[in-house]
């Protein structure tokens, strides 16, 4: 299963890193929809608005939705489909590896969003840095159900315009922990109880994905 | 005697509830070459489909290099069978060597066999090239190099001819031939003749996914 997860991930960034799809077109539409957010919110606003973390897990998730469906595109096609379902490999690897491949590429848009943050939203520097680790577990959990929704929209020539929609409801929990944590981060407040509920749920997709991501693929 | 790679009893495959195949029974002995013919919608590509465990058996019984269909792995299945279909997609963004690479390392099968692959197939001044920059028979050289890396027991080529020049149908003919004479099994699906090199020990004739006739 690692091998397998590995060899999946590897292969997965290895595309990203060809097409630059995430450099040319996914981070220039964060940073834009930054820049709108903090432009409604006002100049004036922006600064002190205590609406700067759920404006960031918005843009987050609308940068989500984007990266997954394309992780998701990756292995649609029926042709690819076909001739990478005969290598026959092991389920639970490849949704692990494509969950780690996609962590990593949501990591590199978090630090970018928050650095944009800091420089559009206004929000502390230090704060910023304080909340990344609970901004990094959340966005592994966002991967991880991200990679376990496409296999249920795409594995069945779903309409792709369902991912979304099946997507949000489970992100919805992410994104009250993640703003919560992150407002506690930079204006203070307790962070432990938000750490617990990204965790539990990093484990429940995860344990969740390994059971059932094959079952999906079949169907 | 050893036993078929293929063997369908009364075979029915449905997508969305509509019959694909409707009852085909089918034996295959080992080390043969079989030709699927039949006009577009016949059924041919879902008899390779199910034959290579892409597909799954809805009623009726069969068995591939001694798996059950119903209840057999079918992963293990696809890992023992070699698939070319009609368009020879692969990762668009990965080289012609990295998709091979890919599928040796998925299959553990020796990465230097990749480099005679793809001089066997004609693709070694091509290695660098994105999947997406290929022609279409380049693309159906890169799978034959895929299936090569692969060494699988048994070749299912979906109307391998298609879309090919005559130095690739030849190319293609002799690799099918030089896998026949390491016993290995190949069943293609193809509108016409297969040509004077290839001569297939059975010609199955498919019509509303049953068969209408194996002389």
């Amino acid at each position: 299963m690692i091998r397998v997860a590995w060899l999946v991930a590897m292969k997965d960034l290895r595309i990203e890193m060809r097409s630059r799809v995430l450099l040319w077109q996914v981070v220039p539409f964060a940073v834009l929809s930054l820049v709108l957010a903090g432009l409604a919110l006002g100049p004036e606003k922006a600064g002190s608005s205590s609406s700067a973390p759920g404006l960031f897990y918005l843009v987050v998730l609308f940068v989500a939705l984007a990266v997954v469906q394309r992780s998701r595109g990756l292995e649609s096609t029926p042709g690819t489909r076909a001739s990478v379902a005969t290598l026959g490999l092991d389920p639970a690897g490849v949704f692990l590896g494509k969950s780690l491949a996609l962590t990593l590429e949501l990591w590199v848009l978090g630090v970018t969003l928050l650095g944009g943050s800091v420089l559009f939203l206004h929000i502390a520097l230090v704060g910023a840095l304080k909340a990344l680790p609970n901004v990094a577990v959340t966005l592994g959990v966002m991967a991880t159900a991200g990679t376990l929704y496409g296999a249920l929209t795409t594995g069945g020539d779903g309409p792709v315009t369902l991912l979304p929609l099946l997507t949000l409801p489970a992100f919805v929990p992410l994104l009250v922990a993640g703003e919560r944590s992150l407002s506690a981060a930079l204006y203070g407040g307790p962070l432990w109880e938000w750490w617990v509920i990204v965790v539990v749920a990093l484990v429940a997709y995860a344990a969740v994905g390994i059971a059932v991501y094959g079952v999906l693929e079949e169907s | 005697m050893s036993s078929p790679a293929v063997a369908l009893d009364d075979a029915v495959v449905t997508r969305g509830g509509f019959p694909l195949l409707a009852g085909v029974s089918l034996r295959i002995d080992r080390g043969t070459l079989v030709a699927l013919r039949g006009a577009n919608g016949a059924g041919k590509t879902s008899v390779l489909r199910l034959i290579s465990g892409l597909e799954r058996l809805r009623s009726g019984a069969g068995e591939v290099l001694g798996i059950d269909l119903l209840k057999g792995d079918r992963r293990e299945l696809r890992r023992r069978v070699g698939w070319m279909g009609h368009d020879g997609s692969f990762y668009e963004d990965l080289t012609v060597r990295e998709n091979l690479e890919f599928a040796a390392r998925a299959l553990r099968r020796p990465l230097s066999d990749i480099d005679s692959a793809l001089d066997t197939v004609g693709l070694a001044h091509r290695y660098s090239t994105p999947a997406r920059q290929l022609s279409a028979g380049q693309r159906r050289r890169m799978a034959l190099g895929w299936i090569i890396v692969r060494r699988p027991e048994l070749w299912l080529l979906d109307e391998p001819h298609a879309a090919l020049d005559q130095s690739a149908r030849d190319l293609v003919d002799e690799l099918i031939l030089d896998a026949l004479g390491v016993g290995v099994t190949v069943v293609i699906s193809a509108h016409d003749d297969l040509g004077p090199r290839l001569a297939p020990q059975k010609v199955v004739t498919l019509s509303g996914g049953r068969i209408a006739g194996s002389p």
